[in-house]
């Protein structure tokens, strides 16, 4: 028995340090495997996956039908806009119904903080969270970080800063979590009325002015920004979202030359990164992506798989 | 029928009562209070070791009769009731329909005559289906025996509608209670704004929501002398702006909810709906500020906020669940535990807080054990160690943010208007 087998996988407080090194070495040779010829094994045959999406998303979903498929597994999509969610059916039900079915794992992206945890109490299957709410995407933290470690950038006492809409990111409350257990010494900045008022008490320094956040950077993590905040009036145009906070060519000389910038996806080129920027060589955007994957087979592998004498997970 | 009750400790603030003594109770009303009374009574309560007081008076419950009985019921709650040592209750109008109107003033009222376990005074709306609109028919209500008025659930908004309520109850003489959190900001959160929110992702209500709706309702109390009680004081502002109102002689008053006096927001962590409720569980500042505000009077009295719901409506993700949870089975034995054995606060002000000034301030029976008055009185083991269950409740809200708390203090019998309606935890049915 491996330390993950039957977890659910909900939040970063629910992992540790030791949980976090196993994911990451699984997603070391998961990572080789998709760099083979022949990627698809049968590690997962005869398991059953649903990504239960509540919400619009290309890139995660599609990363984890693929992590599923590459193992064996055989992987439903099951979405909002095709599902019975939207036909009055209650949450609860459509989570039975689905356990019923004998699926093996449910990834839920859901639009409300604590869906994941909540469904985990009603079910018996791993639920792995693919993003609830503002509160955690913990999929994208550990992939984030597997992509740092491979950068050869150790944490502890480095300058991490997160770039955008703090108050509404479940990425930046993820990676603020597994950050600061590896001892980073980690930033915030963006438009005030988009910082949490207690981001303090985050364990996180605040900054106004982005030029004060980049000083000496070794990591920046830009957010995406959602242009329906705007249309809420919660900043005056994208306009001048791109002027105070977008990151380009000229505010990157403030960082270390070695400074890594990450960014989950999908980008507004020309609004949060400039459009050459994003396509420089500190941007490690398609590595994350390739990451994702591995790291997901990794967390899918382990949490639906007991045996640990296979190592080669074919 | 006489009821002797023999060798208690009788609390009663309102005759600045603190003295062993025995109690006679005749044909539904106190007697007599004396060290030793030698009467023959067809039932003899031994309450030695343990305190008799003035049942419990609590101004702000919701019964969800009529509408909403999958939540409560008018039997249910007032079992709730006299389960916790509470013999009034008043409750609020945000039923199906709204009570804004006299027929169910009066409807409620017979109701729970004929089958409550507690006096229950009805509080109606301010306007018409709480909507913030137009004025309900005040006068008509109050006729009927509304004992104050509130659109409880929801800030009156409009500042005209609210100025205009006011000068219209002072005629009547009747209070406006306020809902006062600004209606905008607090829809658009779900908890406190603070350290736990911003953990959990979720979106907060600022206490400065509540700061300025208290601030423009206590200045329409000074401009019109309308009297206007705040509802469910929750943080530190409301309770500086309304010391600052009383302090110019604004006739202001106040009433804290039980758990704003004893939980945080952390009871919130891990996305505990159960302790989901407006105005939301706030940070241990707030909790100290409100304490120090009953100590000095800010705040007049204690209320419980009991707002039960079904079950399963608990049972959802926290930004869908519904605001509220139960709170007549738990109020005194939390009060007790966090306040009395603490030595924060004494025992008899405690019980004014909770039994004589509720019922003062508006013009109640009960809240006295005075020869003459009603016997209206709980007996209540203050000693007596007990684990909140709400198994055990006998309100249908089967959930409570306390779920678990080691109690110090239990109510033990209840008896309204002279009869044993609670006995060891047991509701009387006779």
């Amino acid at each position: 028995m491996n330390l993950l087998h039957g977890k659910d996988i909900l939040d970063i407080s629910t992992l540790t340090r030791e949980e976090i090194t196993l994911i990451f070495q699984t997603a070391d040779t998961m990572k080789r495997r998709l760099r083979q010829k022949a990627k698809k094994s049968t590690y997962l045959k005869g398991k059953a996956i649903i990504n239960l999406f509540c919400e619009p998303s290309t890139r995660t979903r599609t990363s984890f039908e693929l992590a599923g498929k590459y193992l064996g597994a055989d992987v439903i999509n099951f979405t909002t806009s095709a599902s019975s969610v939207l036909k009055g059916e209650s949450f609860r039900d459509t989570l039975l119904t689905l356990q019923a079915m004998h699926c093996d794992a449910l990834v839920l992206r859901h639009p409300v903080e604590g869906s994941a945890r909540w469904a985990a109490a009603q079910l018996a299957p791993v639920v792995i969270n693919a993003g609830d709410g503002a509160h955690a995407h913990p999929t994208q933290a550990l992939l984030d970080l597997f992509t740092l470690r491979e950068k050869g950038i150790e944490l502890k006492g480095r300058k991490m800063v997160i770039v955008g809409d703090i108050l509404h990111s479940r990425v930046a409350r993820s990676n603020i979590a597994l950050w600061s257990k590896y001892g980073a010494d980690i930033h915030v900045c963006g438009p005030a009325t988009l910082l949490p008022r207690h981001a303090e008490q985050l364990g996180v320094t605040v900054h106004a002015r982005l030029e004060d956040a980049l000083k000496e950077a070794s990591v920046i993590n830009v957010l995406r920004i959602q242009l329906e905040r705007q249309q809420k009036g919660m900043f005056p145009s994208a306009r001048e979202y791109a002027r105070l906070f977008g990151i380009n060519e000229e505010r990157m000389k403030l960082a270390r030359p070695d400074a890594v910038i990450l960014h989950p996806g999908p980008l507004n080129r020309g609004l949060e990164i400039a459009w050459q920027t994003s396509y420089g060589k500190q941007a490690a955007i398609l590595q994350q992506v390739e990451n994702g994957v591995a790291v997901r087979m990794a967390l899918l592998a382990l949490t639906l798989q007991g045996e640990t004498n296979n190592e080669n997970f074919d | 029928m006489k009821i002797l009750i023999k060798n208690g400790h009788v609390v009663d603030p309102s005759q600045s009562l603190d003295t062993t003594a025995d109690v006679l109770v005749e044909n539904g009303h106190v007697k007599e209070i004396a060290p030793h009374i030698n009467v023959k009574c067809e039932r003899v309560f031994d309450a030695k070791g343990l305190a008799v007081i003035p049942g419990l008076v609590d101004m702000h419950t919701h019964l969800r009769e009529p509408g909403y009985e999958a939540k409560e019921d008018i039997v249910s709650g007032t079992q709730a009731a006299a389960h916790g040592g509470v013999t009034t209750v008043a409750c609020m109008p945000n039923t199906k329909p709204v009570i804004d109107s006299s027929i169910l003033v009066s409807g409620v009222k017979a109701r729970a005559e004929q089958h409550g376990f507690a006096h229950v005074e009805v509080i109606g709306a301010i306007t018409k289906n709480s909507e913030g609109k137009e004025l309900s028919e005040m006068g008509d209500m109050a006729a009927r025996g509304a004992v104050a008025f509130s659109d409880d659930g929801h800030h009156v908004s409009s500042a005209r509608v609210f100025l205009l309520a006011a000068q219209y109850a002072k005629a009547l003489n009747k209070p406006l209670i306020s809902h006062a959190i600004d209606e905008e900001l607090n829809t658009q959160g779900f908890m406190h704004e603070g350290i736990v929110s911003t953990r959990l992702g979720i979106p907060g209500v600022p206490s400065v929501a509540e700061d300025m709706a208290v601030a423009r309702d206590c200045l329409v109390a000074q401009y019109t002398g309308a009297h206007v009680h705040i509802a469910h004081v929750s943080t530190q502002g409301a309770v500086d702006l309304i010391r600052h109102f009383k302090k110019q002689g604004v006739h202001v008053t106040a009433e804290a909810a039980v758990h704003h006096l004893t939980l945080t927001d952390e009871a919130c962590s891990g996305f505990n709906t159960a302790a989901k409720i407006s105005p939301p569980l706030r940070s241990m500042e707030h909790v100290r500020a409100l304490r120090q505000g009953v100590l000095d009077g800010t705040i007049d009295i204690i209320v419980t906020d009991h707002s039960p719901h079904a079950s399963e409506e608990k049972d959802v993700e926290f930004r869908y669940a519904p605001n509220g949870f139960p709170g007549l089975e738990t109020s005194l034995g939390v009060l007790l535990t966090d306040l009395y054995h603490t030595g924060q606060m004494d025992l008899s002000t405690l019980i004014n807080k909770m039994s004589c000034e509720p019922a003062r301030l508006f013009g109640l029976p009960g809240g006295t054990l005075r020869p003459g008055a009603v016997a209206d009185i709980a007996i209540v083991d203050l000693a007596r160690e007990w684990t909140v269950d709400s198994n055990r409740f006998y309100t249908r809200g089967k959930f409570t943010p306390f779920e678990g708390k080691k109690c110090k203090g239990q109510v033990v019998a209840t008896l309204l208007a002279g009869k044993f309606v609670m006995e060891n935890g047991e509701i009387q049915c006779n």
